[in-house]
């Protein structure tokens, strides 16, 4: 289903109500069914959009990389407002959340393509050259034509691997791990992964060989090994650069994964945003298959069967959780599934499914070639290993470094030219505001946890800007299925508001903290246990934010409602002032 | 032939529960009651609305999904829980647009009842989002009016598991999300007065609309005028 | 109430439809029973329309939909130590608020007042005009809820409430001993 429609949006721009009720009767489904796909998905479009669709990224980091002059930029020389089409149907402007491209800020989508570092002079060119009619490729890449897709993709962005760790952007021997595993039994391979101490990159750090161990056991005729490579909290970047630079290795650890657990079909779910990514892996996975590494008998083992297919996603961070994600890849909207059951025990089409990181993957695949040792000697305890961090925001040299977990905050910071950070955000939105009171706290999975983004703030950051833009982040990713996600995460954006624009009374602080609670303890998935956190970690860490701003009330008048704009539509229909609120002006 | 039961704790009651039951299918036999939107007798369970979140080993989890386990300890009707609930209900009124008094569902309505049976009275410190929504009264017995959906879903499921016809559907993300029609408006579906997704006891406010039977039982005979909510299970309890 | 005197009471109806004030009076001979423990001070009852000294209990009937109910409500909470919103309009906009629903276009209250005075199918108006005397306060854009305006101590639920609902909530707070209603009172209609 996500293929058909993603198919029906690149050839129409649209997806019209004569297209739903098409592809409701060739797949057997209802009309309405369908449009609950089409309307779930931010890339997917229920009214027409331009031949050429400028998605600007619109994370914090673009912004405070001059995003918003780009934007004007643009839209000047297109002559159409963000959210706008064109008459002709040439161009729609949009801005969409984090693409993955923080390091290299501002940077925006052309249909399939992304542009990075961008100025309001390098977007006025864009805009000219696309009007004169030169493709998205040929204008993010210039001669792309003769390239492969992997020097296209290496040259269309940078990789700005900072540091280089032992496990996965230093040298890595090609297909050693699956060498290894071929001569390995199943078990064999699980308990090496389990023994490493490996634990889930994308954030939530599950034990990877547990993992694997639970969905052999389950009894079952299929089984299935997803790679999530929907990277999509903000500030993340990191899978972007495996995906482009070790690509064999990514695969190689899906193909472990598989005969570990017994599974003979994968997936590769690729977030929307990186669909320039896609030919490039296509590449790799056919390459693969041609050597003998995917499909029937891999590595000359009678029986090893394995092959993947690459499912696109279309915009929606939601699917980076795993249950999300496998409704996705069903066709359906991506919205957390019930748990219990739990994925190893009934995921893709209620069949055992291992769904692991990017990372995770590659880790997995190292991890067989040097043992379970090696990687459990580095890092912590209960934190094993190398991590890989996106480090964007303000300092000196953003980009992907690769070290072993317990490094201290301000260890990373000094590697990064970050030291005069006035607040850090560890993990993401869904992570922690730290302060620098707390910067000799040490990255581990006891500590401060992380899917792997690291954003630094200076002090010239205002931080409830940042906390009210994760919030409505959140509000825009929000699957909306469980009430207090999709009603409270509104209500809470709505309250840093009011503090924003001075409003907020002082007992408002508590009701900060009491929505909080309620979304925590009463949400369904990761999302809404998450999403107050970066109201919660900036209330803790930095309090003076928001007492500096509430306007205690001395008489118990709400300071917060405004009665000169509430009457000031009547004031001006009735041509005349207020009798009671205008005395003081005169006249 | 059930299998052999195990026990389970209701805040502090212990009560027998079998494999495969739900905390809340179990606590419903045993006369306790578990507040709920979205769940309805004979429908698959969702798990969307939160209502019924109890904790359970300590644990957040809603007790219409989440199956009952030997020895498993539940919280159920605490202040706490209780608060949390309070909260769920409150989202759910300032959602839409619930105004009781010109509501034909009001006395019939599980989401007014349960904001009576939660005691939902003190001064709300929730924004009321006033959203517009459409109305559909196309069809000639009945009408929509999506301003008081809760999105509970139970007329989706109705209507595709009961009625086999799948007149209702999801569209829409996060707070846009809403139930639609399989079709331009509600005439153009195969929706019928005899469906059990029309039905009065599917939905539980006054979204789907029954034309001409409006304001027929009198103030004092509707379904919650006389008991709570969840009192006609807590009827069979026997302690 | 430390003073040796009976605690004040003061009342008034905003955007509301006098039927809570009717409530009011719905309570019986219970009373005679509340005139013994308190004094009613500025009200429609009492026909008095100033504060002339503070109020122990301020009872809003009615949300705000104009600014003189704007004005009023918040020279009630300068003057009561206990403001208690009653029924359905003071809690949450109730009947009035209908319009907010409506009004999202770009000129929502002109085409609202346009459709009330004018374009109406039932509307007789000979003058084609929209009412605009000076003496007419100035409509707000939307109808708020007092808790909008003001902070609000309690409600008391009800369309209108019942004399029983208003009786418990008058004599709970009176003794200080108020704990919220039993949920077998409540109502929203």
């Amino acid at each position: 289903m996500m293929d058909i429609l993603r198919a029906v949006q690149d050839r129409n721009r649209w997806i019209s109500p004569e297209s739903l009720e098409v592809i409701a009767e060739r797949t057997g489904l209802t009309r309405i069914q369908v449009e609950g796909v089409a309307s779930f998905y931010s890339f997917f479009s229920l009214t027409p959009k331009g031949r050429v669709t400028i998605r600007l990224c619109d994370d914090i980091i673009d912004r405070f990389a001059g995003m918003e002059e780009v934007a004007a930029a643009l839209e000047e020389a297109l002559g159409i407002r963000m959210g706008e089409t064109s008459r002709d149907g040439a161009f729609s402007l949009d801005r969409t959340p984090c693409i993955g491209l923080c390091d290299q800020a501002p940077a925006a989508m052309i249909n399939d393509v992304v542009v990075t570092n961008l100025t309001p002079d390098r977007a006025r060119s864009i805009a000219a050259a696309l009007r004169a009619g030169t493709p998205p490729e040929e204008v993010a890449l210039p001669g792309c034509g003769g390239l492969t897709p992997a020097e296209r993709v290496q040259r269309m962005v940078a990789g700005n691997v900072r540091h280089a760790g032992a496990s996965l952007l230093g040298p890595v021997p090609a297909e050693a791990g699956l060498r290894k595993a071929l001569e390995m039994t199943p078990a064999q391979i699980i308990d090496t992964v389990e023994a490493s101490g490996l634990r889930g990159c994308g954030g939530a750090g599950f034990v990877t060989g547990r993992k694997w161990r639970f969905a052999a056991a389950e009894p079952a005729d299929r089984r299935f090994v997803i790679c999530n490579a929907d990277e999509g909290e903000p500030g993340t970047f990191k899978d972007r650069v495996l995906l482009v630079e070790r690509p064999h290795l990514l695969i190689e650890g899906m193909t472990i994964a598989a005969r570990a657990v017994g599974a003979a079909e994968g997936i590769l779910y690729l977030r929307g945003e990186y669909a320039f990514l896609r030919d490039h892996l296509q590449v790799v996975i056919d390459d693969r298959r041609a050597k003998g590494q995917l499909g029937q008998g891999i590595g000359g083992v009678p029986g090893f069967d394995f092959d993947l297919r690459i499912q696109m996603g279309a915009g929606a961070y939601i699917c980076g959780e795993e249950g999300a994600l496998i409704s996705s890849c069903e066709g359906l909207p991506g919205e957390p599934k019930t748990r219990p059951p739990f994925p190893v025990n009934r995921g893709y089409l209620g069949f055992p499914t291992v769904v692991n990181n990017v990372e995770t993957f590659c880790h997995a695949a190292r991890i067989l070639d040097r043992g379970a040792a090696w990687f459990h000697a580095m890092g912590t305890e209960g934190s094993h290993g190398t991590k890989l961090f996106s480090v964007s925001g303000d300092c000196l040299n953003p980009g992907v470094y690769e070290l072993p977990y317990g490094l201290e905050l301000a260890e990373l910071l000094r590697l990064v030219g970050g030291e005069d950070a006035a607040a850090v955000l560890v993990g993401g939105p869904s992570g922690t505001m730290v302060d620098r009171a707390n910067f000799h706290r040490r990255l581990t999975f006891d500590d401060l946890a992380t899917g792997g983004a690291v954003i630094v703030f200076s002090p010239r950051r205002n931080l409830l800007e940042i906390v009210e833009y994760y919030l409505s982040f959140f509000v825009h990713e929000s699957c909306g299925y469980c009430t207090p996600c999709r009603v409270g995460n509104v209500f809470l954006q709505q309250a840093i508001g009011k503090f924003r624009r001075g409003l907020a009374n002082p007992e408002d602080v508590e009701y900060l903290r009491d929505l909080s609670q309620t979304i925590i303890e009463t949400s369904r998935c990761g999302l809404g246990q998450t999403s107050p956190r970066p109201v919660l970690t900036t209330l803790d860490n930095f309090p003076l934010i928001y007492s500096a701003v509430i306007k205690p009330s001395s008489d118990r008048v709400r300071a917060s409602f405004d009665v000169q704009s509430a009457i000031d539509t009547a004031r001006k229909l009735a041509k005349r002032r207020s009798y009671i609120f205008d005395r003081d002006f005169g006249e | 032939m059930s299998e052999p039961a195990f026990h389970i704790t209701i805040d502090g009651v212990q009560i027998a529960a079998r494999p495969g039951q739900t905390i809340m299918e179990a606590a419903d036999e045993a006369g306790i009651y578990i507040p709920r939107l979205c769940d309805h007798e004979g429908l698959r369970h969702q798990g969307s609305c939160r209502v019924c979140t109890v904790k359970a080993g300590g644990r957040s989890v809603s007790a219409c999904t989440q199956p009952a386990a030997p020895g498993l300890v539940v919280e159920n009707e605490t202040p706490h829980m209780v608060k949390l609930r309070r909260d769920l209900v409150e989202m759910l009124f300032h959602e839409g647009n619930h105004l009781c008094p010109i509501c034909e569902a009001s006395g019939n309505c599980e989401l007014q009842a349960m904001a009576y049976r939660l005691g939902l009275t003190a001064p709300s410190r929730f924004p009321f989002l006033q959203p517009t929504r459409p109305l559909d009264a196309s069809h000639p017995d009945i009408a929509l009016d999506t301003n008081r959906c809760i999105t509970c879903g139970r007329c989706i499921r109705a209507s595709q598991d009961v009625d086999h016809k799948g007149v209702f559907g999801y569209v829409g993300r996060g707070i846009h999300r809403r139930v639609a029609v399989n079709g331009p408006d509600l005439a153009h579906t195969d929706a019928a007065i005899t469906d059990h997704a029309i039905s009065a006891e599917v939905c539980p406010v006054g979204c789907i609309i029954r034309k001409r039977v409006g304001f027929r039982i009198p103030i004092g005979e509707r379904e919650f005028d006389a008991a709570l909510i969840g009192e006609e299970i807590e009827e069979h309890r026997d302690d | 109430m430390i003073e040796d005197r009976k605690p004040r009471i003061a009342t008034v109806s905003l955007a509301g439809c006098f039927g809570c004030h009717m409530a009011l009076l719905d309570i019986d001979e219970r009373l005679m029973a509340l005139m013994k423990l308190v004094e009613f001070d500025r009200s429609p009852l009492t026909d008095i329309k100033t504060f002339t000294r503070r109020c122990d209990i301020g009872i809003i009937e009615g949300g705000c939909c104009n600014e003189e109910n704007v004005e009023v409500l918040r020279e009630f909470r300068r003057h009561c130590d206990v403001l208690v919103a009653i029924g359905q309009c003071a809690i949450m906009g109730g009947l009035p608020a209908m319009r907010n629903a409506i009004m999202h276009s770009d000129a929502a209250l002109r085409e609202c007042l346009e459709e009330a005075y004018i374009t109406g199918p039932y509307i007789r108006n000979t003058g084609h005009a929209i009412p605009n005397d000076p003496a007419l306060p100035l409509l707000l854009d939307k109808v708020y809820p007092c808790s909008d305006v003001v902070e609000i101590d309690h409600q008391i639920p009800g369309c209108a409430p019942s004399g029983d609902i208003i009786f418990a909530a008058l004599t709970g707070l009176l003794s200080g001993k108020f704990r919220g209603f039993d949920p077998h009172l409540i109502r929203f209609d």
